[in-house]
Formats: C-alpha cells, sequence, structure tokens
C-alpha cells in the first residue's frame, strides 16, 4: 500500500487548493442494526428532507452555539489555513470555514431572508442527497479538535457545526459505522471494546502480576471494589493496547505509593463517550449516567479519569451537567478529577521517589492532546492542562523538548485521528491529517535528537502508533505519560536491580 | 420632494435596524445554551471574560494570533470606522460637543484610512486563493457597498463640498419629526441612499457578526465548569440558565 504522504518544509505551510481531491472519502455507513440500537432511524428514511430541516430548525432553537455561528461568519479567512486536514490534503472543503459552509448553505437556503430569496448572492442551495452525502464525507474529515476555533475572531468553532452536522445525518438514517456501534457496545457490556467483566479482571490480575514480577512488590489494580474511596475511569484501550498499558500501569504504581483505597468498575469501564463525536447529547448524557451510577453503587468518594483526551472534556465539561449533581461525592475534591492533577500533587507532596535516569534512553517531547488543550483545564488555573501534564514529564524525564509554539498549547495540531475518525476506513486522511504534527516532531528530532514523544490521550496513542511508522519512526516512540512515571517511580521496598539497568 | 423620500427612507431603515437587530438580539439570548463550550484555556470568572472581550472588541485579539494582513486591515478598518462615526455625531446635535470637535481632524483623516482598510481586505478576496474560494457574491458587495460610502463621503469633504449646514438642518429637523430640504447634490444623494441601504441589510446579513461576538459560548462563557453546575435541559424541562 502505497499511501502519498505530504511533504512539508514546515509544520504549517500552506498547501495550495487541490479541489476536490478528498471528495467522496467515506467511513462506513452504520448498518441498520447499530442505527437502531441508539434510536435511530435504520436506512436513510424517504421523508429525509423533511426530518433534516426539521432537525436543523430544532438545533437553532435549542442550541445558542449552532445558531450564532451560522449567523455571524464574516468570511474574513482566519481560519482557512488553521485545520491540519487542510493543510495535510489541500482540499478546499477542508478549510473550517468552507466546512461550515458544506450546512450554512442549506441553513441560508431555508432559515434567512438572504438565502430564501437571493440564495445566488449568499451562496445558499438546496438540501439535496447529493449534499447529504458531501456533508457525510467532508464532516468525517474533521476531528472536532477546535484549533480553528482559537483563531477565529468571533470565536466560531467548526466542531460545533461538525457534530451539528453528524447528529443531523444520524436522524435521517445515515450514521457512522465506527462510532455508533462502539456507542452500542458501551450500552450494551460497558466499553468500547465490548470487554465483558470477567475478561477485565482477568486482564487486570495478569496486569498485577506483570508489576510484581518487575519490582517485587505487590501492586493492586482492583475491580468493582465497594468502599474504595476512589474510582478510576480509563479508556478501556488502558486494558489491553501498547503504550495505553503501561500507562494504566503507572496509575496503579501512584495510587499505590499514595495508599489510596481505589478501583475500577466493570458497569463503566469506559472514560470514551463517543456521544461527542456523534453529536448527540442524549447519547452523551446516557454513557455519562453509566459512570455516576457506577460510583453510587461502589459507593466512592471521588471520579478520577485516566488519560483520555475527549472524555476528559466530555467529564470536566459536560459530566456534571448531563449526569450531576455529585452531591454524593467527596465535595473537597475535584470533580472529577484528572489522574495527571492527583500524580502532580502528591510529587509536590513528595510522595514518590524517582529514578529519572531509568528514562535516559528517551529523548522526549510532548503531545497536547486537542480535547484536553482546548476544551479543559486541569489545577485552578486557565492553562494548568499545558503546564501540569509538563511538570509530571520533568519531574520523571531529564530529556525533554517543547515542539514549535505555534504547534503546541492552544495552537496544538490534532494526531489526525481524533472525532470518530480513528478507523481504518480512513486510514488515508489519519496518515495525511497527522503530517502537520509529524512534521513539527521531524524538526524536533532534528534539533534534539528527539526520539520519542508522550500523549495523554488513547486516540492521539492509538492513531500515533498507527502513522508513525509512515513517517520514519518506530510504532512505539509515543508514550503514555504515566509510562515514564512508571519507568521512573521506586515503589516502597522494590529491590533495586542494578542488572536490569544495564541491559535496556 | 427630495427631503421627503430621504426622511421616510431613513425613518424605515432606522425602524427595520433596531427592530430587526432587536429582534435578533433576543432570539440569540434566548436560545438556551445546553452545554458549557468555552474554548480554553478561557478566564474562569466573569470579570476575566468581560477583560477579555475588551481585548477582541478593542485589539482584535485572536484575529492577530490568526493572520497579520486580516487583522492589519480589519482592524484599521473598524477602528477608522468608529472615528468616523463619532466625527458624524456633530450633524445631529445641536452644539457640536467638545470631544466631537476634538476628533474632527482625526476623524476627517480616518475616512481614507477606513477606506484603505477596505481596499486590502477586498484585494484579499481577490488575491489569495483560499479566500477567493469562501467568498460569495455578497462579500463583494458587502465591500463594495462600504467603500462607496466612505468614497462619497470623502468626495463630499474634499473634491465636491455640498451644503454640509443645509444636511445638518435636515438631520436635525428629523430627530424632531419635522421634514425640511434636502440638497440635491449627487454624492450627498448617494451616501445617504447607500448608508440607509446598509441599515436595513444589517440585521439580514453577516453584519451580525457585531452582535454575535457577545453570544459566542466559545469566547463569553467562563471556564468554570467544575466550581458552578451548568443546568441544562435535562434537569427540569422549562427551566433553563445559561
Ligand atoms: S475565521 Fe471565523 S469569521 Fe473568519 S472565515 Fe473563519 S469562521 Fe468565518
Ligand atoms: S475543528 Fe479541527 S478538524 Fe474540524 S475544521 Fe476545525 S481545525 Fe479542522
Amino acid at each position: 500500500m502505497t499511501e502519498d504522504i505530504p511533504q512539508m518544509d514546515d509544520p504549517l505551510d500552506i498547501p495550495c487548493l487541490k479541489h476536490g481531491a478528498m471528495e467522496g472519502l467515506k467511513p462506513f455507513i452504520a448498518a441498520p442494526i447499530h442505527q437502531e440500537a441508539l434510536g435511530f432511524p435504520g436506512e436513510l428514511v424517504p421523508d429525509w428532507k423533511e426530518r433534516a430541516l426539521e432537525k436543523m430548525a430544532e438545533m437553532a432553537e435549542t442550541n445558542r452555539a449552532f445558531q450564532i455561528y451560522l449567523d455571524t461568519c464574516v468570511k474574513c479567512g482566519a481560519c482557512t489555513d488553521k485545520c491540519h486536514y487542510f493543510l495535510g490534503t489541500g482540499d478546499p472543503k477542508n478549510m473550517p470555514v468552507a466546512r461550515q459552509d458544506l450546512l450554512r448553505s442549506v441553513y441560508r437556503r431555508y432559515f434567512t431572508f438572504a438565502g430564501k430569496y437571493f440564495p445566488w448572492l449568499v451562496g445558499a442551495r438546496d438540501l439535496t442527497e447529493d449534499v447529504l452525502h458531501e456533508w457525510y464525507s467532508y464532516y468525517h474529515q474533521c476531528s472536532e479538535c477546535r484549533r480553528c476555533s482559537v483563531f477565529c475572531p468571533y470565536g466560531i468553532d467548526t466542531a460545533e457545526i461538525t457534530m451539528a452536522a453528524r447528529d443531523i445525518l444520524a436522524h435521517v438514517g445515515i450514521g457512522q459505522k465506527y462510532s455508533n456501534e462502539i456507542i452500542g457496545k458501551v450500552h450494551a457490556i460497558g466499553n468500547n471494546l465490548g470487554l465483558p467483566a470477567k475478561a477485565l479482571g482477568a486482564t487486570l490480575e495478569d496486569l498485577e502480576e506483570d508489576i510484581e514480577d518487575e519490582t517485587g512488590v505487590s501492586v493492586r489494580i482492583p475491580v468493582d471494589e465497594h468502599g474504595a474511596d476512589i474510582l478510576l475511569v480509563t479508556p478501556s484501550a488502558d486494558f489491553f493496547a501498547e503504550p495505553h498499558i503501561d500507562g494504566l500501569l503507572g496509575y496503579a504504581k501512584v495510587f499505590h505509593e499514595a495508599g489510596v483505597s481505589w478501583t475500577v468498575s466493570s458497569y463503566a469501564s469506559e472514560a470514551a463517550n463517543f456521544g461527542l463525536f456523534i453529536g448527540n447529547q442524549d447519547q452523551m448524557r446516557e454513557v455519562s449516567l453509566r459512570i455516576k451510577k457506577a460510583a453510587q453503587d461502589l459507593g466512592v468518594k471521588r471520579i478520577i479519569f485516566g488519560e483520555c483526551g475527549h472524555a476528559w472534556r466530555v467529564a470536566y465539561g459536560f459530566m456534571n451537567t448531563l449526569a450531576g449533581p455529585f452531591d454524593f461525592l467527596d465535595q473537597n475534591y475535584p470533580i472529577p478529577q484528572h489522574i495527571l492533577e492527583f500524580t502532580w500533587d502528591e510529587i509536590q507532596k513528595g510522595t514518590f521517589t524517582f529514578d529519572k535516569s531509568k528514562n535516559d534512553h528517551i529523548r522526549l517531547t510532548y503531545h497536547d492532546s486537542c480535547n484536553v488543550a482546548r476544551a479543559s483545564r486541569m489545577g485552578d488555573e486557565p492553562g494548568g492542562q499545558f503546564e501540569i501534564p509538563r511538570n509530571v514529564i520533568k519531574a520523571v524525564c531529564n530529556n525533554y523538548f517543547d515542539m514549535e509554539r505555534d504547534t503546541t498549547h492552544e495552537s496544538t495540531l490534532c494526531c489526525g485521528g481524533g472525532g470518530g475518525l480513528l478507523t481504518d476506513d480512513l486510514m488515508d486522511l489519519r496518515v495525511k491529517g497527522a503530517s502537520p504534527r509529524m512534521t513539527a516532531l521531524q524538526q524536533v528530532t532534528e534539533d534534539h535528537g528527539v526520539t520519542h514523544m508522550a500523549a495523554i490521550c488513547a486516540i492521539c496513542k492509538t492513531q500515533f502508533s498507527k502513522v508513525m511508522p509512515k513517517y520514519g519512526y518506530d510504532m512505539d516512540s509515543i508514550l503514555s505519560v504515566h509510562q515514564l512515571v512508571s519507568n521512573a517511580i521506586i515503589l516502597t521496598g522494590q529491590e533495586i536491580d542494578d542488572a536490569e539497568d544495564t541491559n535496556d | 420632494m427630495l427631503g421627503t423620500i430621504y426622511a421616510l427612507l431613513f425613518y424605515v431603515a432606522t425602524a427595520l435596524l433596531v427592530v430587526g437587530l432587536a429582534m435578533k438580539i433576543r432570539k440569540y439570548a434566548r436560545t438556551p445554551a445546553p452545554l458549557r463550550i468555552p474554548v480554553t484555556p478561557s478566564p474562569t470568572t466573569r470579570t476575566g471574560v468581560i477583560l477579555r472581550m475588551f481585548r477582541e472588541v478593542l485589539f482584535f485579539e485572536s484575529l492577530f494570533k490568526s493572520n497579520k494582513w486580516i487583522w492589519a486591515f480589519g482592524w484599521v478598518f473598524h477602528m477608522s470606522m468608529w472615528l468616523v462615526l463619532a466625527r458624524h455625531l456633530r450633524y445631529f446635535t445641536y452644539d457640536v460637543w467638545g470631544w466631537v470637535a476634538f476628533i474632527q481632524p482625526f476623524g476627517t483623516y480616518a475616512g481614507f484610512a477606513m477606506v484603505a482598510g477596505l481596499a486590502g481586505l477586498w484585494a484579499r478576496r481577490f488575491l489569495v486563493e483560499r479566500i477567493r474560494y469562501i467568498s460569495n457574491p455578497s462579500d463583494h458587495l458587502m465591500l463594495a457597498l462600504i467603500i462607496a460610502i466612505g468614497g462619497s463621503g470623502l468626495t463630499m469633504r474634499f473634491v465636491a463640498h455640498t451644503d454640509i449646514i443645509a444636511v445638518k438642518a435636515f438631520m436635525l429637523g428629523l430627530l424632531r419629526f419635522r421634514i425640511g430640504d434636502l440638497p440635491a447634490d449627487p454624492f450627498l444623494l448617494i451616501h445617504l441612499g447607500l448608508v440607509a441601504t446598509l441599515m436595513i441589510i444589517f440585521p439580514i446579513s453577516k453584519l451580525l457578526h457585531a452582535p454575535g461576538l457577545f453570544f459566542a459560548p466559545s469566547r463569553v462563557q467562563a471556564d468554570n465548569a467544575r466550581d458552578v453546575r451548568h443546568v441544562g435541559r435535562w434537569d427540569n424541562e422549562g427551566e433553563q440558565h445559561d
């Protein structure tokens, strides 16, 4: 398989327009069974046009963002070069404003004076089946990363339009297989993987053994432990995928050393919430309610989320609205808390002993995940979501280098696989969309000999382990932040094995 | 006759502008925000948000980070426009206020800066491939309209002077619902006609960015989701907060 990998000199190089470059690219459409499981019609309904317009009218009435963003764009063009999918593909419909216009043109036609009477003047167009399919294609070439919103003078967030479009499509019968199938599994089993409670328990027991073999210390990874203080909700990828799993070992060691009691839940064994991706707040709510129920059933006092980008967005920003109030939890701790907030607090208290040299074979950079960077916070100060992960990294790692500032912090570039696009049927888009980030990484490799990149998002980690090899890195060049913590932490009572140091 | 036509035009335009904008703003304010979606990092308090909005309105902070050319042209255009508008207050008050008299010379030359800024923005719509792609006819026409307003105004100020005393008398009359005479000066009629047009299309065009800015959830919501519970439609039907 030969994909053409975009050649960029600078991560933010603006390509010439390549009209139609990504036209027709579509993820698989959800089968009726996956649609119906979520209460959507199984296939395109005969009266799709009326229903789509009805849904659009409803959104304009019930969602201020939708209405404002469609009305206020002045087509200034400031966002046109801000999307990694545009930078990577050159397709003009991947420019954020052009992506919005795919829907705005229809909104104008049916809901605005100018569009009703002078459609040609304001670029308004009729809703046709072709338009639906164009939506399906280009609204699945957006990772809902919000980078464009940072740079828009009116804060117009294309992610909101993308979510709305996907929701409209699902409501007329055209849902996305990848996301809808996964949400169905969460409802039925409790996690994205469809990993049943028994298998989960067995996996975690194996991991406990691994830690004991490695350190000689018995560290527990409890499941469904009633009366534990902390419920850990983490992406299910942490239970089986690399490098996610090494992050989970890190959380376990951190909790162990901090001496807190904690548990995961088999009922809510998933932090990810793909309801966000498909733009459906009711689905998002149902998934969130599972977490609340698990917390209540287990009688925990605190909820902590593992390393996952969009999960943290939903948890931090929406869970309280959707599933709250959480007045049964201990109000002395943030609700919810991020695992990095927990770890950083304990580091500051001096709880851990680290041997930073355990990470000396790594020259590291850090990828800010978009949902953490632009849709949430850690700590008390704005921007804590950038500082806290870096603080933790620097506490456990000697060689750290940031990528170009225009590609980090609030300007971070998406990994290319977020927002429900982490599916093999979109691999071409994923590889191209990753090219700005990969170019920024190559720069720090050239300048500082960087060998590895850390991230705190399950999707980023999976995406990078797939696409980094195409850009000349090993697939294990992507690391979990808590994997670095796990490498460096010296558990109380751990035998220091000198022989191990030399045979790396 | 001319006076009557323009008087009616301005009454209608003002009514449409005020009523249209009021209706839009009411709609924006009443449309619920189901979830909290500030784009972070963002201020955690109301005061912080107000300061941020000041910076956005006065300096176009986000646009500055985004694109220096668009920022330069856009900022010069908007700030000059405010000066020019302020200068025009002298035609609506019997005694010219002190500060209006003071800015008179700045306001006059700001007219050139305003047209220059607009010309820059328009040039980008032709020259930059990406912006050409996203421009609709209405985007070009809007620039043409405002440039024509500026151009006709500057012409009256510097080339073909109009009887400004008579214009002021006409305007003061309008404010008191007395319809007087208007000089039959082509540039004046063009200028006023286009201004009325702009007022009429304001509430149904992209000029809605002016009020819209203050309602964009991504910018005006404080980042305080963990401290203050944002109540959405799920709590109680009919009970909505923002
Ligand atoms: S930056 Fe904002 S206002 Fe400008 S074109 Fe993009 S979405 Fe529209
Ligand atoms: S949200 Fe991200 S992926 Fe979507 S258009 Fe904006 S920059 Fe592109």
